[in-house]
């Protein structure tokens, strides 16, 4: 299904072409706002995008996990995750562009 | 932390730029993701993430209220893998 991956350089790159600023401000304006974001997850801080999405951290208690090719048991430290949570409107552009 | 906080932090690191301008940035941003996304193409932006699209397939579900069986066409939906650094960090590593 997916010919292309987007990457950093082509984000910057729709950024130079939306507003008439140097290809290499656009790279460090996109960086900077992934900086931003993760700054605010690592603090704890939930990040609520409208339209978008919701990046949450969440804690995870301790467990015993299981090495699922030698069936050996080890323990999995407490841990923080992040998750995300498309927005409807995303779900939406999501589903509708993929639709056969 | 919501998008016109991120707009006003990038807005404050950036006095050269107007607040408008800055909104675009943003907009654009998130927009070309989830275009992205909506074209059934990966975002791969290393040491945060990756979005991508996962398939559902069709399945027979059902009201939970009725009980009355219905047909859940096969769908995709949009997939957030964290990545390695921002796993680390969160971690205190």
């Amino acid at each position: 299904m997916s010919d292309k991956t987007l990457t950093r350089m082509d984000l910057s790159e729709a950024v130079f072409r939306e507003v008439g600023l140097s290809r290499n401000e656009s790279a460090q304006l996109v960086e900077s706002m992934l900086e931003h974001m993760s700054d605010a997850l690592v603090k704890g801080e939930q990040v609520k995008i409208s339209s978008f999405g919701t990046f949450s951290v969440r804690d995870k208690s301790a467990r015993i996990g299981r090495n699922p090719k030698t069936g050996e048991e080890v323990p999995i430290q407490p841990r923080r995750v992040l998750t995300f949570r498309p927005s409807h409107l995303m779900k939406e552009k999501v589903a509708d562009g993929n639709r056969k | 932390m919501i998008r016109s906080e991120l707009i006003q932090k990038i807005a404050d690191d950036n006095p050269h730029l107007y607040q408008r301008d800055v909104e675009r940035i943003v907009n654009t941003v998130f927009e070309e993701i989830t275009g992205t996304m909506a074209q059934g193409n990966r975002v791969e932006l290393r040491g945060f993430g990756a979005f991508s699209v996962k398939k559902r397939d069709a399945r027979v579900g059902r009201n939970p209220r009725t009980g009355e069986t219905v047909h859940v066409l096969e769908k995709h939906v949009p997939f957030f893998k964290t990545g390695k650094l921002l796993r680390d960090r969160l971690n205190g590593k």
